[in-house]
């Protein structure tokens, strides 16, 4: 049978370990245009959706676990509490058809430079879970588990089953320029979290390097810069954390945009979200 | 965004004959049997040609255009991003299954009134469109409405007299719950 369609997690690894070379099928949103135009001809499918384990996210205390056929439309309304930043990254995903089917865990295997849940989960310290039959859990730093633009260190007989981040207090504000409000690849886009469990600042881009990225040395500063107590950040502090973050960014011209536009873009809304963090 | 190279072609049977399989897709309340369909194909692609139901329209096969629209299990997807394989045991409903024995739907109706229709290939994605909004959410302001039919794009009209139908549905459901199909 050239479509398996397992209803547990168990029946999933199963057939993976068995036919390695089979295509995992999540929402489809990347995998079926893929088909579609022959840049992939699968000859094995392993359907995800009929396993309701994947589609479940569990809260602690210290962790917010999300699985990974969790879709757009469920973060956008079942996680804007917990996670409000992924849930405002989510809301710009393509269109409502796109959010209905498209999931967090077809993002991580897609990789995309542009994925637009992977600079909040970079800037969470998000770690990412792989699950096989032969040797059981690993978690990966989402940093290691992206190798490279569309590349990632998931075998071939891993399932990506969940990702995890710690759970932290304070404002999260997300941002992505395109050509449009709705339906575009991002061309530049960040995710900030002032944690102030940690009181640190976070900071992940999209779109301007080869995947996402921090802005470490941007945020050391800025984390420096600001009243924990009052919340409050001088407006020179925002301004210098928006320059360091272009300057940390890796952008490359292509056909969506010049490197010189996505390293200004990036500035900018990195001290745009900042600002809509601190109310600034 | 991929290369316009030839959309939802299975490749030539004798290259791979063994990856085909025999389904059954519940499409409108009916089964329906597909057999030796290439395992690839989308759910847009058997509906339209294995199935003669060309209600989704096929605009560009990449998830962009919303003209293929329709539900599956009640969820609004874009049928050419579903695999149709993988839609046993769901309910598929189509644009032609929104109506019931050839009337058509209050929307139909109001886009028809509000001449928002001028060549119509976008047309039947939005009615599907328009039904999963209004279903769910019986008074969306302006913002709502063109959130939900952002995924749907039409060439011609300008959206003006669109929104026009959407609102006058709206409308005529607030004024009489139970008139509404
Ligand atoms: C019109 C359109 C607009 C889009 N807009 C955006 C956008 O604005 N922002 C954005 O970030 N993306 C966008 N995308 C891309 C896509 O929707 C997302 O990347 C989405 O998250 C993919 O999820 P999926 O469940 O549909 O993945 P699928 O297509 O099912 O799978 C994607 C890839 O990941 C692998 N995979 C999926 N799940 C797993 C798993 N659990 N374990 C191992 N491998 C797995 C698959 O084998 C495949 O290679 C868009 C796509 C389309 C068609
Ligand atoms: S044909 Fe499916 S979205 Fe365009
Ligand atoms: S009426 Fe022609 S595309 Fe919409």
């Amino acid at each position: 049978m050239p479509i398996s369609r397992p209803t547990d997690l168990a029946g999933a690894l199963e057939v993976l370990a068995e036919v390695p070379t089979a295509d995992v099928l999540a929402g489809g949103t990347d995998a079926m245009v893929e088909i579609s135009f022959d840049h992939r001809r699968p000859e094995h499918v392993v359907a995800l959706r009929r396993i309701d384990a994947l589609r479940e996210h569990r809260v602690s205390p210290a962790v917010l676990e999300l699985g990974a056929t969790i879709t757009y439309m469920q973060i956008e309304t079942e996680l804007a509490e917990h996670a409000p930043g992924l849930a405002m990254a989510s809301r710009t995903v393509g269109s409502p058809q796109i959010r209905n089917a498209g999931t967090i865990g077809g993002n991580l295997g897609t990789a995309s430079p542009a994925g637009d849940t992977l600079p909040w989960l970079l800037a969470m310290d998000a770690e990412v879970e792989l699950t096989s039959a032969a040797r059981g859990t690993r978690h990966l730093p989402l940093a290691a588990f992206i190798t490279g633009p569309k590349r990632t260190a998931r075998e071939a007989d891993e399932l990506i089953t969940s990702v995890r981040v710690p759970r932290v207090e304070g404002p999260q504000h997300t941002a992505k320029i395109g050509p449009r409000n709705a339906m575009v690849i991002s061309v530049a886009c960040v995710a900030v979290i002032v944690d102030t469990t940690n009181r640190v600042v976070r900071i992940g881009m999209g779109s301007v390097g080869p995947g996402p990225l921090r802005a470490t040395d941007a945020e050391a500063a800025v984390s420096e810069a600001i009243d924990w107590e009052a919340l409050r950040c001088p407006e020179a502090a925002i301004g210098a954390f928006g320059r360091a973050c272009a300057e940390a960014a890796r952008p490359i011209t292509d056909h969506r945009s010049t490197a010189e536009y996505r390293r200004h873009a990036v500035g900018v809304l990195a001290a745009r979200s900042l600002r809509r963090c601190l109310n600034a | 965004m991929s290369d316009h190279s030839s959309p939802s072609r299975p490749p030539p049977s004798a290259a791979q004959p063994s990856v085909t399989e025999t389904y059954e897709l519940s499409v409108n309340g009916r089964a329906r049997s597909v057999p030796d369909a290439w395992i690839g194909e989308s759910l847009l692609y058997v509906l339209r040609e294995r199935l003669g139901l060309p209600g989704a329209k096929n605009a560009c096969e990449q998830g962009e255009c919303g003209s293929c629209s329709l539900y599956v299990d009640g969820v609004l997807l874009n049928s050419c991003c579903v695999l149709a394989a993988d839609a046993v045991d769901a309910d598929i409903r189509t644009v032609e299954g929104l109506g019931d024995g050839g009337h058509l739907t209050d929307v139909q109706q109001a886009f028809l009134d509000a001449g928002a229709v001028q060549c119509g290939f976008c047309i039947p994605g939005l009615i599907v469109t328009v039904h999963d909004l209004l279903d769910r959410v019986p008074d969306p302001d302006e913002l709502q409405v063109r959130e939900a039919i952002s995924g749907n794009l039409c060439r011609c009209t300008g959206y003006g007299r669109i929104l026009q139908a959407v609102e006058d549905v709206k409308l005529a459901r607030l004024a009489d719950p139970e008139g509404s199909s």
